[in-house]
C-alpha cells in the first residue's frame, strides 16, 4: 500500500467513524440514577409468620369491593404440606377468605387429603399477591393502553379504557388477574393505591395481618424496612425465570413454592 | 390516469380514515399517551392514577379508633390479643360513627378458629397458637360464652 492511499484510507476510516459515534447520546451515569423516581413500591412477605387465618384476604376484598363470596380475589393464602416422602400437597379453600380450618387438603378430581401428623416433613403457607413487576408481561399484550404502570412501580388497570380482552389475565405468570364480575373488566391488586398515596397509608391485608407477615416499603429508601430486609436478608421472588422482575419479595421461600 | 370508477371507492375510503382520525381526536383524551415509565409500560390515561388515588377506602387502622376509645385501646392493647387489629373483628370503621353508626361484631366461632384451630404446621407459626379440633371443643357454642375475646385464657380470668 502507498502512503498517500493510507493516509487518505485513514482519514476516510477516522471521519466515518467520529460521524456514526456522535449520532450517540453519552449519558452521565449520575444524572441518570438522579433521574430516577425515589418512589417504588415493593412488598415483602414473611412466609414463617404467617398462620393461614385470611384476614387479609377478607380486608382486601371489603376494601376494594370485590364480591366477597364472589369466586375471584386479589390476593390469597396456599397451603403447603411436604410430606416426609417428597410429595407436595396445595391447596387454597375460597382464596383463604376464612382461613384455614380443616386439616383435610382439597386436592380437587382426587377429593379432600388427610395427611397424617408423622408424615408431615414442613407444612408452611404462602401468601399471594400481585408482584407489581418491573417488567410487567400483563402490560405489554394490553392492546388499549388500559392497564400501566405508574411511575412509582404500581401496575393498574384503567377501568375507562380496559375493553375485557382478557389478554393480561392470560399473559400474567402468576395468575393474579381476573375478571371483575361487576365491574366487567380486568382487575387485579393495586397496592391499595388509594391508601398508600397518602402519608403513612398501608396496604389493607398489612394492615389486617396481626402478625406482621405482610409490609409494604419503598425501596427507594434504603432506610426503608422492608428495603433493608431485602437487601440484608435472603429473600427470594416467584417464578424469576419468567423474566418479569417480581418486586414482591418473599422470606422462607421453598422451591416447591411456584 | 385512474377511471373515475377507481377514484369514486377511493374518495369513500379517503372519508373514513378521515372520519376515524377525527373520531380519535375528540375520543381520546389529551392526557393519554406516554408517561413516565416508556411506551411498552406507560403507555396510559394519566388521570386514571388519581381516580385510583381516589378510590373510598373502608378500613381507618386502630388509630382511628384511639381517637375516640382511648381507654379501652389502651387497655388492649396491653391483653393477649393485643396485636390483632380492631377492625378484624370489630368490621371495618368505613365513616363510623355516622355511617355505620354502629359496627357489627363477629362473634362467630368461623372467626376464632380462623387461628384457632388446631393445624400440625411444623414450619410456620401457627404451630405456636393454641389450637383445638372444632367438631369436638364445646360445638355449637360461641366461644365468647366462655373466653373474653380480648384476653382468653380462663387460668387469667
Amino acid at each position: 500500500m502507498k502512503r498517500r492511499d493510507f493516509l487518505k484510507n485513514t482519514a476516510v476510516f477516522v471521519s466515518g467513524v467520529s460521524a456514526s459515534v456522535a449520532a450517540l447520546e453519552w449519558l452521565d451515569p449520575q444524572k441518570v440514577l438522579a433521574s430516577r423516581s425515589d418512589l417504588r413500591w415493593g412488598f415483602l412477605v414473611d412466609t414463617h409468620k404467617c398462620v393461614g387465618c385470611g384476614f387479609c384476604v377478607k380486608a382486601c376484598k371489603v376494601e376494594n369491593d370485590i364480591p366477597v363470596e364472589a369466586n375471584v380475589t386479589r390476593t390469597w393464602v396456599e397451603r403447603y404440606v411436604i410430606k416426609k416422602d417428597g410429595k407436595v400437597l396445595m391447596d387454597s379453600p375460597k382464596g383463604a377468605l376464612n382461613g384455614f380450618t380443616s386439616e383435610d387438603i382439597d386436592q380437587n378430581q382426587s377429593g379432600m387429603k388427610k395427611v397424617a401428623d408423622e408424615e408431615i416433613a414442613q407444612a408452611f403457607f404462602v401468601p399471594k399477591l400481585c408482584n407489581h413487576c418491573d417488567t410487567p408481561a400483563c402490560v405489554q399484550v394490553c392492546p388499549v393502553g388500559a392497564t400501566y404502570q405508574a411511575a412509582d412501580g404500581v401496575v393498574l388497570v384503567d377501568r375507562k379504557w380496559c375493553i375485557g380482552c382478557g389478554y393480561c389475565i392470560m399473559g400474567c405468570p402468576y395468575g393474579v388477574r381476573f375478571f371483575h364480575p361487576i365491574e366487567n373488566v380486568a382487575d387485579k391488586c393495586t397496592f391499595c393505591y388509594h391508601r398508600i398515596s397518602i402519608g403513612g397509608g398501608n396496604t389493607a391485608c398489612a394492615q389486617a395481618c396481626p402478625f406482621g407477615a405482610r409490609q409494604i416499603g419503598n425501596l427507594r429508601d434504603p432506610n426503608d424496612p422492608v428495603t433493608k430486609v431485602v437487601m440484608n436478608q435472603r429473600v427470594g421472588v416467584l417464578r424469576d425465570e419468567y423474566g418479569t422482575k417480581p418486586q414482591v419479595f418473599y422470606l422462607g421461600l421453598n422451591k416447591e413454592v411456584h | 390516469m385512474l377511471k373515475p370508477h377507481v377514484w369514486r371507492p377511493l374518495f369513500v375510503v379517503i372519508g373514513i380514515v378521515v372520519l376515524i382520525l377525527l373520531f380519535r381526536m375528540v375520543y381520546v383524551p389529551s392526557d393519554f399517551g406516554v408517561q413516565e415509565r416508556g411506551y411498552t409500560f406507560g403507555y396510559h390515561r394519566l388521570s386514571n392514577e388519581q381516580e385510583w388515588k381516589q378510590f373510598p377506602g373502608k378500613y381507618k387502622d386502630s388509630n382511628y379508633c384511639n381517637d375516640c376509645h382511648e381507654e379501652k385501646v389502651a387497655s388492649l392493647n396491653a391483653s393477649q390479643h393485643g396485636m390483632i387489629p380492631c377492625e378484624n373483628c370489630h368490621g371495618a370503621a368505613m365513616n363510623h360513627p355516622e355511617n355505620p353508626e354502629q359496627l357489627a361484631i363477629d362473634r362467630s366461632r368461623e372467626l376464632c378458629i380462623r387461628c384457632h384451630s388446631r393445624l400440625y404446621m411444623p414450619s410456620s407459626d401457627r404451630n405456636d397458637i393454641p389450637g383445638i379440633l372444632p367438631a369436638e371443643h364445646n360445638v355449637g357454642i360461641e366461644c365468647s360464652e366462655c373466653h373474653n375475646p380480648h384476653n382468653p385464657s380462663l387460668e387469667e380470668m
